[in-house]
């Protein structure tokens, strides 16, 4: 197991339940990590406003809505003027392939669909953890494929 | 340890999980931003198996919603970590630097349990105590040795049916001594009480038996600190295991 990180679990958007982004969060505090989590309906804002008040290294977000497209992106860009270069950003939800590119060239990580594992989770973390990969940096490096 | 600090309170909020803390705070914050400047520390526990933690206190706190008053506004969750007894000493220099960078009140979140969560609130200068109607089985604060450290007991939940038990239940309690603090009854859920709490707060004395406790916390923690700070200490443990050198004498030897 990798180092301990602080991770904010945050629901941006407007849609409904957040089930997803708990047992997300629940498996990274099982994998030794520390979880912030936000709820729901957090503005991007405050989002970037949470990673830089609770100093996180890692900030995963989660969409059902299809939002994902505007809003990690958006996410990804507060972070980057805010300063907080170092902060390493991964998304899961319900993410078509054809706009897995896309979101990883704006500055996210990780794309995890329904099926992922905790392990894998995990995993991404401790690799990201050690690798320079924080949305402010240019390293083409993402998770999978 | 001594801390340094300039103008400003820092009081701790205690009590049983789920009494309603965090949504207590929030209606604090509710009525003290913007015109405060105002900081909480949100402390949860680390789960004892894999060192992780779950820090969910934020999903209360509504009022970082309003942008007139999320500005005001600090919130940091933290984790207790190990026993070590760290982290009471560094929620104390953060209260400390916190007031010294314009934050004239300081919240300390913390579960009335477990000595490193008590020694969160013992760092504080007024602690106010939060009891609720829960599951029947008498008073969760007395049981956590938490009513002697009260400087204000909050019952909470004034909406559900058994709070008035749980004032009277408290009251008994307390009527031992002459110096028991005040009991008020509130609802963070309706709102019902909460507008008298500011002032309440600023006003706060504290209690002379609740000084004393507290300062039995400080006293206890600057004690393991100045033990576990000497260069020696890992050397020594190594002596009590390997060399059977005595308790006394290791002792003898840190201080
Ligand atoms: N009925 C009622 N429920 C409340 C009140 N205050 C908090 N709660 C609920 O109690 C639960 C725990 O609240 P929380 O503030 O997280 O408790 P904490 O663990 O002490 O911080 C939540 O489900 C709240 O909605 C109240 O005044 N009345
Ligand atoms: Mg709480």
């Amino acid at each position: 197991m990798g180092e301990r990180q602080r991770i904010i679990i945050a629901k941006p958007g407007l849609d409904g339940h957040d089930r997803g982004a708990k047992v997300v969060a629940r498996a990274l505090r099982d994998g030794g990590h520390e979880v912030i989590y936000t709820g729901l309906r957090r503005t991007p804002n405050q989002i970037v406003r949470t990673a830089m008040d609770e100093d996180a290294r890692f900030v995963g977000l989660s969409s059902l809505s299809g939002a994902h497209g505007h809003l990690f992106p958006t996410v990804c860009n507060l972070l980057r003027e805010a300063g907080l270069n170092d902060v390493i950003v991964f998304g899961g939800g319900i993410i078509p392939d054809d706009e897995r590119s896309a979101l990883h060239a704006s500055g996210v990580r990780a794309i995890f669909g329904p099926g992922t594992t905790s392990s894998e989770i995990l995993e991404f973390i401790s690799e990201a953890a050690g690798r320079n990969c924080g949305v402010g940096s240019q390293d083409p490096w993402h998770w999978g494929e | 340890m001594e801390p340094i600090r300039g103008e400003g309170l820092v009081i701790a909020i205690t009590g049983p999980p789920g009494v309603g803390k965090s949504c207590l705070v929030d209606g604090l914050l509710h009525r003290l931003a913007p015109e405060h400047i105002v900081a909480v520390l949100a402390v949860d526990p680390t789960s004892p198996l894999s060192g992780g933690a779950l820090l969910g206190d934020r999903i209360r706190f509504s009022v970082l919603d309003d942008d007139s008053k999320a500005d005001s506004i600090y919130v940091r969750s933290i984790a207790t970590r190990s026993s070590s007894g760290a982290v009471p000493s560094i929620i104390q220099s953060l209260a400390s630097h916190l007031l010294g960078n314009g934050f004239g009140l300081v919240i300390i979140e913390t579960v009335g349990a477990g000595q490193a969560e008590i020694r969160c609130a013992a760092i504080a200068d007024r602690i106010i105590v939060v009891e609720g109607p829960a599951r029947g089985d008498g008073i969760q604060a007395e049981k956590a040795g938490l009513l002697e450290l009260a400087d204000l007991l909050i019952v909470n939940k004034s909406d559900l049916p058994g709070a008035d038990k749980v004032v009277n239940d408290l009251t008994m309690s307390l009527s031992i001594t002459d110096d028991s603090p005040e009991i008020i009854k509130v609802s963070a859920l309706t709102g019902d009480g909460l507008d008298q709490l500011p002032a309440m707060i600023f006003a706060l004395e504290s209690r002379v038996s609740s000084q004393r406790a507290r300062n039995r916390q400080r006293l206890l923690m600057a004690h393991e600190h100045l033990l576990t700070a000497n260069p020696n200490f890992e050397a020594i443990l190594d002596r009590i295991s390997q060399e059977g050198l005595s308790l006394a004498q290791a002792l003898e030897e840190l201080s």
